[in-house]
């Protein structure tokens, strides 16, 4: 036993000399707006074109999952009632020949195909493959996540990225790490609101600065973990006008639960007039905006 | 009797560092309870700062000033608890129950063993067991508390958090030790120390289970240790298994040379933990089978396919790890593969259920405490299981991932699902462990607010879920879908707290029964597996004679028999 617990004990030594990173916490400061839509214990409002698919297969799995439930229980109660221990009764050797299990097995399985194949296998293929053409015009945007805020990086009027990289990030000025010498970045806009046109598709292009984080609009069907060291791109397109949640869905530290960003959706004009005059005010002032 | 072979043994090597399996399945069984009810009492703390955000809480508000100061908790202590809670039941509590409780007491007398194949080694099973238990427990205490990641700890979140997590890395490292130790020792017992006549098709399909288990734990496990040691060494050796270059960590640059994946890790940790959700299930399905069976007074419906299912169900457990892992950026024909076999899992699990049911069709009921808990075991596990359909369709799972509806899914396989089965076993062994019977009134009130209370606590998930909800916040206020459903929390943290004074009435007929409980004799339950043609409780060595077996497990009411059950190692009369 001495081998094992000496080398318990180098590892306890190890851990003795001590990592425990304090974390500067980034807390997002949200205004308090009157959130759109309805929510409550039931899917809340539908704000995309494509998340009806999703609510449509999340909805005939739950009448599947009821007709089962009930069937089956209704033969359970039934067997509990009829063969209960009682004077004169006797349990049965043989066992039922029974078909109708075979069947209703046989049935199951074959609506689980169904459900695979017909419904979940193109729903997902669309999310996955389905990407915007360069001809339906679509809206992008950069999402940056970081412990624990959402940095939304927009290109700005030359509709160009600016090259980033860590080397470049200063939490306060420069959270994206926009490269300041590249011409391409000058008129990017970096902000922790999202605004977006309304019917037309947007491309976000989902990456983290430090753990993994999960970019999630409930209103939108719209879920996808940033994974740090990875670029990963989600679309979709909404269709009605208002201010929606953006969720964090992965546990990323200690105030995961208040990495919450705000999405408005807006006209066009509305949009480019906002990303105008935050791309001016930058230039100015950082903190001049709203 | 067969104190010849076991001289008399003082305290010490009797109780403490026993190698009889029937001992040793006892301190698991103590040890892990313990553990069930300090991972009960986390929930319970935390679905306070659930239901009543920020407010101070009454009665432990004033158990630690550093991470409850005031009496309001902190979220890094919240996600301590949550992580904790996650941990403490399933790889200290549920498993060590399953396995390393009902498996090491139960299984050896089912197979007419005298012991485990590997007397020593059983022991050191437990004790490394315990050991990680340690430590685990160890880690509240340390700078900055226990491991505060989720008990998925996914990396870099784990690597680059506070020492608690170095603590849980090193806990998890002995636990699996521990697990696999005794997953060698039970596939040789089964394989061979079956008594004369006992073929592989006539053991009690809790064996089965307990057979399948073992390999699952032997396979699936190791991918496990070495990722923990990967991630050990990524948090102290400055190593970069899962840390992919150019982090910004608290506006630093970090100091990791960067070439890892996030995902590797998560691969690693899901190869174990999808294997393992069928640990937690498919003894627990062999405890029910046997209560079922002996309170039907009839065979068990279908063996041999409940069998070839359970193994199937086993291999096909080894091929679904990565749905929990479609919101990763899955494409589509990984998306596809591991939809598929998620469905196709789906129905060795269908198979097993209905087979069930179907053994109570023709039955003779009898409505004893541990049939009550074992019959509660049916449409809970039915709910559990089908609410998994929306989660393996990577479709609708884009909307339920991370939400409170997987909570609530796995909950109902492993709350009133799995630690009913083990609640039907203690009520059922317990006569054959302790020579007690415990009281059935007292039984009856425990399963009846149990039942109740732990429905009132896990259903409401489902709604939230579907709401929108994430799991793992440490205020769910913060967001408007989540303040919509907040009265449906309050709802669920009652029906926890209720759960855990409904435990009481069990508590109290555990201590009392043992000391001043009816005594039982040694088949107080009219059953035919070989276990109860030991005294009870069964000295060591178990058996008087080896005994011989001439039939399979579930004999009941057979037709012109002299009685209503045949015992598995009784000479038949004719």
């Amino acid at each position: 036993m001495k081998a094992p617990s000496l080398c318990l004990l180098v590892i306890l030594a190890f851990c003795a000399l001590g990592e425990g990173t304090a974390l500067a916490q980034v807390v997002p400061d949200i205004p308090d707006v009157e959130i759109t839509g309805e929510y409550g214990p039931f899917l809340p409002t539908l704000a995309s074109k494509d998340g009806g698919e999703v609510d449509q297969l999340i909805s005939i799995l739950h009448w599947f999952m009821a007709v089962l439930f009930v069937g089956w229980g209704i033969f359970f109660v039934y067997c509990l009632v009829r063969f209960r221990q009682r004077e004169g009764h006797q349990a049965k050797y043989e066992p039922i020949k029974a078909k109708v299990s075979k069947y209703g097995e046989i049935a199951v399985a074959g609506f689980e195909v169904a459900l695979l194949v017909g419904l979940s296998m193109p729903i997902w293929a669309s999310v996955k493959n389905d990407r915007p053409t360069e001809a339906d015009n679509p809206f992008r945007v950069r999402v940056i996540a970081e412990q624990f805020q959402w940095n939304f990086h927009y290109p700005g009027a030359d509709g160009v990225f600016g090259k980033t990289g860590a080397e470049f990030v200063d939490t306060a000025e420069n959270p994206a790490g926009i490269d300041p010498n590249d011409p391409g970045g000058q008129d990017d806009v970096v902000k922790g609101e999202l605004h977006i046109p309304v019917d037309r598709p947007i491309i976000a292009d989902l990456s983290s600065k430090d753990v993994i984080h999960s970019f999630f609009l409930p209103v939108m069907r719209v879920k996808q973990d940033t994974i740090p060291g990875m670029r990963i791109p989600v679309w979709f397109e909404a269709t009605m006008t208002g201010i929606f949640e953006i969720a964090c869905a992965q546990l990323c530290g200690n105030n995961h639960y208040s990495m919450k960003a705000l999405m408005y959706v807006q006209s066009e004009q509305e949009v480019e007039d906002w990303i105008k005059k935050a791309s001016i005010v930058e230039e100015f002032d950082e903190d001049d905006l709203d | 009797m067969s104190d010849d072979h076991h001289p008399q043994l003082g305290f010490i090597r009797k109780y403490v560092f026993s190698v009889d399996h029937k001992v040793i399945g006892i301190q698991y069984m103590l040890t892990a309870m313990c553990f069930m009810f300090f991972g009960l009492c986390l929930m319970s703390m935390m679905r306070w700062q659930l239901a009543y955000p920020g407010e101070v809480m009454p009665i432990l508000g004033s158990l630690t000033e550093t991470f409850m100061p005031g009496g309001i908790m902190l979220p890094e202590f919240y996600n301590a608890l949550g992580a904790m809670h996650g941990t403490i039941m399933v790889f200290l509590a549920v498993v060590p129950i399953l396995v390393g409780g009902f498996g090491n007491y139960v299984m050896p007398l089912q197979i007419g063993a005298p012991d485990m194949a590997f007397p020593k080694l059983n022991m050191m099973s437990y004790w490394v067991f315990a050991a990680g238990g340690v430590v685990m427990l160890v880690s509240f205490f340390v700078p900055g508390g226990a491991a505060n990641s989720g008990w998925t700890s996914y990396a870099p979140l784990s690597v680059v958090a506070t020492t608690g997590q170095t603590y849980w890395l090193i806990g998890m490292v002995l636990l699996i030790t521990s697990s696999l130790l005794g997953s060698v020792n039970f596939i040789v017992t089964i394989v061979h120390l079956r008594v004369k006549g006992l073929t592989m098709f006539r053991l009690p399909f809790f064996v089965w289970a307990q057979l399948v288990t073992a390999f699952l734990l032997l396979l699936a496990f190791p991918p496990l240790e070495a990722a923990g040691l990967l991630q050990l060494m990524d948090r102290v050796a400055g190593t970069s298994f899962f840390m992919p270059e150019g982090l910004v960590v608290s506006g630093e640059v970090a100091s990791y040379t960067g070439g890892g994946s996030p995902l590797l890790y998560q691969h690693l940790f899901w190869f174990l933990a999808h294997p393992e959700v069928y640990v937690l299930v498919l003894p627990a399905m062999g405890i029910v089978v046997e209560v079922l069976t002996n309170n039907t007074r009839k065979p068990l419906w279908g063996y041999r396919t409940i069998i070839y299912s359970t193994v199937f169900l086993g291999f096909m457990s080894f091929l679904v790890w990565a749905h929990h892992m479609f919101m990763t950026g899955m494409g589509t024909q990984l998306g596809a593969f591991f939809a598929t076999t998620t469905m196709i899992i789906s129905i060795p699990s269908v198979i097993i259920l209905t087979a069930m049911v179907i053994t109570l069709y023709n039955g003779s009921i009898r409505f004893n405490v541990p049939m009550l808990f074992a019959l509660a075991f049916l449409p809970m596990f039915a709910i559990g299981g089908l609410t998994g359909l929306p989660l393996g369709l990577p479709a609708s799972d884009i909307q339920l991932h991370d939400t409170y509806y997987v909570i609530g899914h796995f909950h109902y396989v492993v709350a009133p699902g799995t630690i009913f089965a083990i609640f039907a076993g203690i009520y059922y062994w317990f006569p054959k462990a302790t020579g007690k019977q415990l009281n059935s009134m007292l039984g009856k009130l425990h399963f009846w607010l149990s039942f109740i209370c732990i429905n009132i606590a896990f259903a409401p998930m489902f709604w939230q879920g579907l709401a929108g909800v994430s799991r793992r916040l440490y205020d769910q206020t913060t967001y408007e879908h989540g303040k919509a459903v907040q009265e449906l929390t309050k709802l669920s943290s009652y029906g926890v707290w209720l759960l855990a004074l409904s435990q009481l009435p069990f508590i109290l007929n555990f201590f009392a029964s043992i000391f001043a409980g009816k005594k039982a004799s040694a088949n107080p339950w009219d059953a035919t597996t070989i276990e109860w043609s030991a005294p009870s409780p069964p000295p060591h060595g178990n058996f008087a004679k080896v005994p011989v077996v001439h039939r399979g497990p579930y004999e009941y009411t057979v037709p012109g028999a002299a009685k209503n059950f045949l015992p598995q190692t009784e000479a038949s009369e004719a």
